[in-house]
Parts: structure tokens; sequence; C-alpha cells
């Protein structure tokens, strides 16, 4: 690529500090990781932003701390994105900008931004080939001389351009300043500490007004649209559009939420998944994992090295390798059961957030959702709940309101199974036949739709509207899928492990202490008498407390006949959520409410298997 | 009667006249989507969200929202 480098720019460049931090910054889906692989090579350090779901990946680059920030559309505090990548960009050395070649008019906002931030700026206009084959034509060198920083056209995923970008890292500079800004900026930034928190002062936000102790001065609007009439002038003068084919993706994009080809589209992809997930993961890989591997090999051999040292009658040999011991039904249900579903569950869903179809999948959602008081975003937690439910509530925070945040973290408590919990699920109905799952199937859904629209009309104000960018669908790339699907699953394993440690040996107390006959006895009424099922059931329930999947695996042993099978998964799919989901849940919305939604999910699980009971009783199954 | 974007019919280019305020506001003037923009209504869900492009950008807007839009129908 044949281009001149200006030299006029608006300002120094930057000596190289060593150890100064190289910021990766740009809109979503922009191809930001692709460079950051590039730069950085195996070595990545994924970590969770504190107190919030959002992945920081930090990695070097010769002398650079290199660190990839979530995608935003603008520096400011509207969300958990755009606050940890605030966080990063004020701490930055140098901010290398990606950008969508086939959507400047988009990303240019942020990029002119940063320029005003007075960061020293390099540019990566990504995607040069999809912007080609759209009919654009891109004028680099203007584009650059407008900015005041250097440009570089690059399409990442072919590594074309990159060997360019890294030599213009060290000659990043702070671009060109809004001229009506400029004066204000300077006198700002003496006090503020940095011409980019006197920025963030000017445009209003949140924490930077806080930090200095000011109120705000109303003129964000003012100042964004002259940002956007400067990005609407730079596209014009730098892009010339000539035609262009459709692509088949938009074709495919276009499909996708088109309602009479989305829904039969999305219903594939759900019985996709759940083949996946249910049928593959669930019954064949655990089969072997859980089945040869765990129960075959590992738990004979770890029962025969234990009894060395331990009577396996003595409490302490009961405790590690008894029915509920640490180093056996721990390990084995960890290892053996949820480690392949987890896996499968987050390779799905990875190939789904990748492939670009999720934000389509919340446009077809939408009304549906507003009818329990939500929007289309909130398909997101909604369909990692059935992964784990716990990381589902963290994700509610991308919701809109408090409220809503409420209604998605009860709904999910509620009435979406976990992939663990799915898995037993599935195995116990699937020999009872079609009627029982679909029986199964609209209890659970009506449940969610009537405690999801109670909830809608009695808390007070409205869902906030769907306002999504719908990014292009394009085919994952299997590296970037891998990991994150290896990342995920193990953090989860990380957390769930010690939770399960707890619960088995809370049970194994309970179990030596003989305690756990009390518990049954006292709850019988409720078992036997209103849910029809055996006494031993109470086990399932003490253990759902614990974990839901633990629950519903305690009914495997119980000789039920299909009704009470039936009535007995109703009752532990709506039954409290787990240790781990109470400990999130109260930790998002309060204690209080903690407790009520514990309480109110546990008399509904039970209202509703009752009912259930008595109607199976009626039509005779 | 004020004409709003959705009232747009599909395929139908408009001009933004009138947003919202708030966060709302300063997300669609980062999205291009200030008072003078020129969309064109590619997709309606029934009763539900709008689909919108602005060059090769699409952007989906809950019906609440694309009902407090104003726009005139080029």
């Amino acid at each position: 690529m044949d281009r001149k480098r200006t030299c006029h720019g608006a300002g120094r460049p930057v000596s190289l500090v060593a150890g100064a931090r190289l910021v990766l910054a740009g809109n979503p889906n922009v191809g930001k990781s692709v460079v950051f692989n590039h730069l950085t090579g195996n070595y990545v350090d994924v970590s969770n932003y504190p107190g919030t779901t959002v992945e920081v990946l930090r990695g070097r680059y010769q002398s650079w701390e290199v660190v990839d920030t979530p995608g935003i559309y603008g520096v400011s505090s509207f969300n958990d994105e755009e606050r940890v990548a605030r966080e990063v960009i004020l701490d930055a050395g140098v901010v290398l900008n990606v950008v969508n070649a086939t959507h400047l008019e988009r990303d240019l906002f942020l990029t002119l931004q940063l320029a005003d931030m007075g960061i020293p700026l390099v540019v990566a206009l990504n995607m040069m080939d999809e912007a080609a084959r759209a009919g654009q034509h891109i004028d680099v060198a203007a584009l650059e001389e407008a900015i005041g920083v250097p440009v570089v056209p690059t399409v990442a995923v072919t590594g074309q351009g990159l060997a360019e970008l890294e030599q213009v890292i060290a000659a990043a500079r702070p671009g060109r300043v809004a001229p009506q800004l400029q004066e204000q900026l300077e006198t700002l930034s003496k006090t503020a500490g940095s011409r980019a928190r006197a920025l963030l002062i000017l445009e209003d936000d949140a924490p930077a007004l806080e930090a200095a102790g000011l109120a705000p001065g109303g003129r964000r609007d003012e100042i964004y649209l002259e940002r956007r009439e400067r990005v609407d002038r730079l596209v014009s003068a730098c892009v010339t559009r000539s035609g262009g084919g459709r692509s088949f993706s938009a074709r495919l994009g276009r499909l996708a939420v088109n309602p009479l080809t989305g829904l039969p589209l999305l219903t594939a992809v759900i019985v996709a998944a759940y083949y996946a997930i249910g049928v593959l993961a669930a019954q064949t890989v655990v089969d072997f994992t859980e089945g040869t591997l765990m129960e075959g090999y590992y738990v004979p051999w770890i029962q025969e090295l234990v009894g060395r040292f331990f009577s396996e009658t003595s409490a302490l040999g009961a405790l590690l390798a008894g029915e509920f011991g640490l180093l056996t039904m721990t390990v084995t249900y960890l290892l053996g059961l949820l480690l392949p579903l987890v896996a499968g569950f987050y390779l799905i869903m990875a190939i789904l957030e990748d492939s670009g179809y999720l934000p389509r999948v919340a446009v077809l959602a939408d009304r549906a959702l507003n009818t329990v008081g939500l929007n289309g975003r909130a398909v997101i937690p909604m369909i990692l709940g059935f992964g784990c439910v716990t990381v589902a509530t963290i994700t509610t925070r991308l919701l809109g309101s408090r409220r809503e945040r409420t209604i998605a973290v009860f709904l999910l408590a509620l009435a979406i199974p976990c992939s663990a919990q799915l898995g037993v699920i599935a195995g116990l109905i699937a020999p009872l036949g079609a009627r029982y799952l679909v029986f199964y199937l609209l209890t659970v859904l009506v449940v969610f739709t009537v405690v999801g629209t109670a909830l809608h009309r009695v808390l007070p104000g409205r869902p906030t509207d769907l306002f999504i960018d719908l990014p292009p669908l394009r085919l994952p790339r299997p590296g970037n899928i891998g990991v994150k699907t290896f990342n995920r699953t193990w953090a989860f394993i990380r957390e769930a492990g010690p939770l399960f440690a707890y619960g088995s040996l809370a049970i194994g107390v309970l179990d030596l202490a003989g305690l756990l006959a009390t518990i049954q006895a006292a709850v019988a009424p409720i078992t036997t008498g209103w849910l029809g099922l055996p006494p031993q059931t109470a086990n399932a329930f003490i253990m759902g407390v614990v974990r839901r999947d633990f629950g519903a695996a305690g009914l495997y042993d119980l000789a039920l006949s299909p009704g009470q099978t039936l009535t007995a998964l109703i009752t532990i799919t709506l039954f409290v959520p787990c240790i781990a989901s109470m400990l999130i849940i109260s930790k998002e919305q309060g204690k209080r409410q903690g407790a009520v939604m514990w309480a109110a999910a546990f008399s509904i699980a039970f209202v509703v298997g009752g009912v259930v009971k008595h109607v199976l009783a009626l039509v005779g199954w | 009667m004020p004409f709003t974007l959705d009232m747009l019919p599909v395929g139908r280019h408009g001009r933004i006249t009138g947003l919202p305020g708030g966060v709302v506001r300063s997300q669609a003037i980062r999205f291009g989507l200030a008072e003078g923009a020129s969309i064109l209504l590619y997709e309606r869900i029934p009763r539900g969200p709008v689909v919108i492009r602005r060059g090769l950008q699409e952007i989906a807007i809950g019906r609440a929202l694309a009902r407090s839009i104003t726009v005139d129908s080029e």
C-alpha cells in the first residue's frame, strides 16, 4: 500500500517510554482482538475488570504493556463497558484506535473524541477489503491530515498492513482538537490533571465531574453535535462511494431479522444448540466422563486410596470418600458432569457471539420481552442463564435500569434452569415421551410469563428501549472461539469448585449427624402430602438449596412414576437458586431483596408443584 | 400529528427531524443519528422494533423509541 506520511501533524510524536501502556480502543466488532493477538502473541492475561463481567485482556509488545478494552462507541460512563474502557484509556500512554472502514460515520466519533482528549493516537483503518467490496474508496492521506495522527489501512484477519501499523506506533501523537474547545480544555486541564479528564468534565461525564467536585455544565449535547458534524464532513470529504454489491452476509443478516424467515431460523438455532448441549454433551459425553471415567475408574481408585488411611465408616472417611464425599461426589460432579456441560454451553455461546447473531435475536425477542418489562437486550442474560444462572445474574448489569435488573434477576433465579440442571432434567424427562416434555416446557413458560408480567405491572416505571447496532454476520474464527470457551470454562470451574466443596461438606455433616432423616420427617407434609412424592425427595430439595442440579440429580435414584417425575422436576426447576447464585443476587440486589426473592421462589415452586400434581391427577397421567 | 420513525414504510428513506433527550440522544448522535441524518427504514417487526440503515450500518430501535423520533419522509 502506497502511503505518504504527513509530518505536520497537530502534536509532537511521543518518545518511547519503557513500560508505557498501549491501549487498544474501538467500536464493537472492528477487529481489535485480532490486532491485539498480532501484537502480543500467545501470552495473554484475561481478567474480569473488578466488579464487572467485562473482560480486559493484557499482553506485552516490545516494551509496551498492551491492554485491550471492551468495544465502545464513545468515552463516557453510560454502562459497564464504557466505565472500564474509560478507566483504561485515561491511563494510556498511547491509544491504538481500530476503526471499521465500512462504518466510518459511526467509528470516527470515538476517534475524534480521543483526539479531543489529547492522548497520543494511532488509527488502524481496518477491514479495508470489506470497504473496497462495498464500493468505498477512502482517501487515507486526507483522513490522516484531518485527524492529525498516523492512519494505517489494514486487513487485520489476513495480516495486511499490520507491519506498517507496528512501525507508526512510535509516531503516535495527539490529534487535532475541536477549535472551539481548545481554550477551555487548556484552562481546565490545569485543574483536572489532563486534557482527557478536562474533556470528560466538559462532556458532563459523571465520575469526572465528581472527581473534580464540579456540577454538570450542560454542554454535552452541543459538543457531541459539533463532533458529529465534523465526522460527517470528514467522511464526505474522504470517502467516495460507487455502487458495490450487497454481500451474502448482508442478505443473511436481513433474513435473520425478518419475522417470516427469522423465527424459523431462530428455532433451528435453538434446536441445534439443544441437541449439542442437551443430547451430545449431556448424554454422550457425560456418559463417558461421569459413567466411565469417574465412576468406573476414578471413584473406586480414590475410595481405595482413602480407605488405606481412614476407615470408610469413620467420620473423616465418609466426608472425604463417602456418598457426599469431597473427593468423590464433588470431583465427580465438577469434572465428570459439569465440565462437559459448561464447556459445551460456552462453546455454543462463543460461536453465537462471534457470528454477530445475538443482537438479531434481541431484535426478534424485543416485543415478547416487553410484556415482562424487559427489552430485547435481556435475551443475552436469559440465554446465559441456561449456562449458569450465577454468571447470567452478573450480566444483567447490561440492562438499562434497576427495574429491569430486578425483573431479570428474579426470572433467572426462578424459571431458568442452568446447563447442569438442564442436562439432568433432559435425562429424566426424555424417557417419558414428548407430551411430558411439552407439559414441562409449557408450565415453566407460563410461570415465567405470569411472574414477569406481574412484576412489570407492580414495579413502578417502564422498560427502557432497545437501541442497538447490528454487526454484520461473520463466520466465527475457530482460534478465537477456542480461547473464549477455554477462558470462561476455566473461570467457572475455579469459582464453582470451592462452593461445591462447601456444599457437599455441609450435606455430608448433616448426614453424619443424622439430621437428614429429621428434616425429611419435618417436611413430609409438603413432599408426601401436597406434592404426592416419596419422603426421600426431601434429600433432593435439601441438596437443591446448595445446587439446583444436585437436587435434580437426587431424583435419579428414586423410583418415581412418570407423573411424580414431572411434578418433582417442575418443582425443582422453580426451586430456590443455588448458593452461588444467592451470594451474587444478594450482592447485586441487596440482602433484603435477595431474601425476598429466595422466599418467593421457594413458595412459587411448591405452589406450582402442588397444582401440577392435582392437574395431572385430573387428566389421569 | 407528527410523522414518526415507526410510521415510515419499509424501504422508504427519511430525514431525522427530532430526537428525545438524555443518554438515548447522546447514543443516537454517536451512532450518526443526529437531526438532519438521512436513514432507510430497512425492516420492521410487527408491533416490535424497527431496523434502520445509515450507509452500511444497521441499527435496531425499539417501537416506543421509534415513536419518539420524528422524521420527514423523503
